[in-house]
């Protein structure tokens, strides 16, 4: 789809829609420029016609260029994959918007950051309380991602106000942000009426390290560093779509065979990340033989990392314009034993989980998350698509997985039972891929181009194991990064948590959690 | 549960692809450590650890670490759920503003005597995260560290080595 044909079909549902420009730099993004007064409209038209939530919503500030902020919203055309990026500019006086939270829930979280971020006020946003910059320990009116931001200036400082049920009987446990575990900080305050969870709200940020500033100003190439430490469960897929925002502006073609090896080296982190939770929710009902067997399959996924690569964590592979590690025979022989002998394991952890009717019990319709609700909330990735949201980046953007036949793997249910499900079938898909991955490498291969700097903007993207990572990435003429902004699969998926539990007991909590298992630093930056 | 007996019968004590020269520096060093252990801290060190804003390297090696190949738990170190119980806070992070109170109040909590491990970049110096206008640590300089274990995330044997050659001091 071109952007005329955008164009036409947004008109059939707004018949005097007039765009400022529509630009289409790369084949798989389209940029509709539209005044402010059509935006909301303009995305309410995309979010019903292409069935997307609100995969991306940030502010620029341009203000040094042209005297205004821009605000962009990003969503995804399924069929052909393609990203479709809303802008409209923002004069500095009025520093407001109409929000679009009121129509599109999964805008709600969004335009809360631009609100603390920017001081762009959403107007008609419901709830405009902080999500980053807690209230107890950073001041009102001070913006970070302004550009005339230096520092920050004391001032008063206020309480954070936690949502209330009111009523007899009703009694709240607030946990965190020092939890019991060996886990990231965040809190959560349940409402109760005897047993049953009647309300949950998750209070987050308190890993918030002020990533998108740190960024700014550096030149894209050597950010390596900070881009590995975002997330430190999802190293490669993180990597992986900046280096792509990277190659994008510069237009540089990636290798084929740096393709396969990125392909090899994302699927093996997302195995990884799947035993851990394999484990993680046998461990969190109480089964600890299969935890520790799964622990054992994580072990031996990082301990071939190491071997393959000499990072557990898969740092410093990967680079912008191809992979700076390479498999040699004997490296792919090994890679081959050991994903051979991994996929034994894990159909035993299989057998294990499935033949205990206890583990069932507990599992089995246990956190629910509907498939209404989670379209409402936006949730994408693994946890969409175990609820029946068949969204798989992989599948939408084929590529080098369109050449493997790539099956996407959904359930229905939307359970804990159903992640992990969904966690199992993706692991034996991981092997699979990797196999056939590996069959390609070719023995004489280029591995890696060096792209070029240009003025330019792009969005990278990564079916990471959670979902989708996405990268937004300005640059200027020399190189440096002028707004670089990420998003986890885990923003929006947090609220898919806050309502798959309602209804269920405390102690279930942790392995709802653990089902869902989202990311503290990707969701705080 | 009968197919696992089924397969502990059949198949006896398994034995796992991993390097037999990893498990033997393992078992070298951890036996060390269990002996320091039980003549410093009467049998077991306890430690509890703090996420202070770190990218979850850290926690998922210190995880790792607890896992059937490593077990530090077999040498005395347990990582336990409440800071009322541990003898070490093991802290990992460059200490965001938000968790500043919340590292406080933790090391408040613990029992005398007490003393503070560090554990990746970030913990030391802030590492990547350094110049950033959320960041209030390095850790040293809000509470006394008194170890510091380095790396990016550490690696799990590392982890090990580190607080033996700490202990040995």
């Amino acid at each position: 789809m071109d952007g005329a044909e955008i164009i036409s079909i947004i008109k059939k549902r707004l018949p005097d829609f007039n765009a400022i420009s529509v630009v289409q730099d790369y084949p798989d993004e389209i940029c509709i420029k539209v005044k402010p007064e059509v935006f909301k409209e303009t995305c309410l038209t995309l979010h019903k016609m292409l069935l997307s939530p609100v995969m991306m919503l940030f502010a620029l500030d341009e203000r040094k260029t042209r005297e205004v902020f821009a605000v962009n919203a990003v969503f995804i055309n399924l069929k052909p994959g393609q990203w479709i990026m809303v802008s409209m500019d923002i004069l500095p006086e009025d520093c407001s918007f109409d929000s679009l939270a009121k129509n599109i829930h999964s805008a709600a979280l969004f335009e809360r950051q631009i609100a603390e971020m920017f001081g762009i006020l959403p107007q008609g946003n419901p709830d405009l309380r902080r999500l980053n910059l807690h209230d107890e320990v950073w001041p009102q009116g001070a913006f970070p991602l302004r550009k005339d931001f230096s520092k920050m200036a004391p001032g008063n400082l206020n309480e954070y106000k936690f949502e209330r049920v009111e009523g007899t009987g009703i009694f709240e446990v607030p946990v965190g942000p020092v939890h019991a575990g060996i886990i990231g900080p965040g809190h959560f305050r349940f409402s109760l009426a005897g047993e049953p969870i009647v309300n949950l709200e998750i209070r987050l940020g308190f890993t918030h390290r002020g990533v998108e500033k740190l960024f700014e100003g550096k030149s894209c190439f050597d950010v390596q560093g900070l881009v590995e430490c975002v997330c430190g469960d999802s190293v490669f897929a993180y990597s992986l779509a900046f280096a792509q925002a990277v190659e994008k502006i510069s237009q540089a073609a990636v290798p084929s065979q740096a393709a396969y090896l990125r392909g090899i080296f994302l699927e093996l982190e997302r195995m990884y990340n799947h035993a851990n939770d394999i484990g993680g929710i046998a461990l969190d009902v109480g089964f600890s033989f299969p935890a520790a067997y799964a622990a054992l399959i994580k072990e031996a996924v990082l301990q071939l990392n190491a071997k393959l690569t000499s990072s557990r964590y898969l740092k410093k592979v990967n680079t912008a314009g191809g992979v700076l590690v390479d498999l040699d025979e004997n490296k792919k022989q090994m890679l081959l034993d050991s994903i051979g002998k991994i996929r034994k394991d894990c159909a035993a952890l299989s057998t294990m989980l499935n033949s205990s009717v206890s583990f069932m019990d507990r599992v089995d319709t246990t956190g629910v998350l509907i498939q209404k609700t989670a379209r409402d909330l936006g949730v994408v990735g693994l946890a969409g698509r175990a609820c029946g949201i068949a969204v798989d980046l992989r599948k939408c953007f084929p590529g080098i997985y369109g050449e493997v036949k790539f099956r996407m793997i959904t359930q229905e249910a939307g359970d804990v039972l159903s992640r992990l499900k969904m966690r199992f079938y993706e692991f034996e898909e991981s092997c699979r891929l990797i196999e056939e991955f590996t069959a390609k490498l070719a023995s004489n291969r280029e591995i890696k181009v060096n792209p070029g700097k240009k003025a330019a903007s792009s969005l990278g993207y990564a079916e990471g194991w959670r979902g989708p990572v996405l990268c937004y990435l300005k640059t200027d003429q020399n190189g440096l990064i002028e707004r670089c902004k990420f998003v986890d699969a885990s923003s929006n998926n947090w609220l898919g948590l806050k309502y798959a539990v309602l209804g269920n007991i405390i102690p279930d909590f942790p392995v709802c959690n653990k089902s869902f298992d989202l990311s503290y630093p990707g969701n705080d930056l | 549960m009968i197919y696992i007996l089924k397969n502990r019968i059949l198949k006896g004590v398994l034995s796992r692809h991993i390097d037999s020269g990893l498990s033997q520096e393992v078992e070298f060093s951890g036996q060390e450590l269990k002996a320091l252990i039980r003549k410093k801290f009467g049998r077991s060190l306890h430690i509890r650890q703090v996420d202070t804003g770190s990218c979850g390297g850290c926690q998922s090696e210190i995880i790792s670490a607890n896992n059937p190949i490593y077990d530090l738990q077999r040498f005395g170190i347990n990582f336990v759920a409440s800071p009322r119980h541990a003898d070490a806070l093991l802290v990992t992070g460059p200490v965001s503003k938000n968790m500043l109170l919340a590292l406080k109040k933790t090391y408040a909590a613990m029992p005398e005597p007490k003393f503070i491990i560090t554990c990746g970049e970030c913990a030391l110096d802030g590492g990547v995260f350094k110049e950033s206008y959320y960041i209030q640590g390095p850790v040293n300089d809000i509470l006394p560290v008194a170890l510091h274990i380095p790396g990016c995330p550490p690696e799990p044997l590392s982890i090990l080595k580190s607080l033996l050659s700490f202990l040995k001091q």
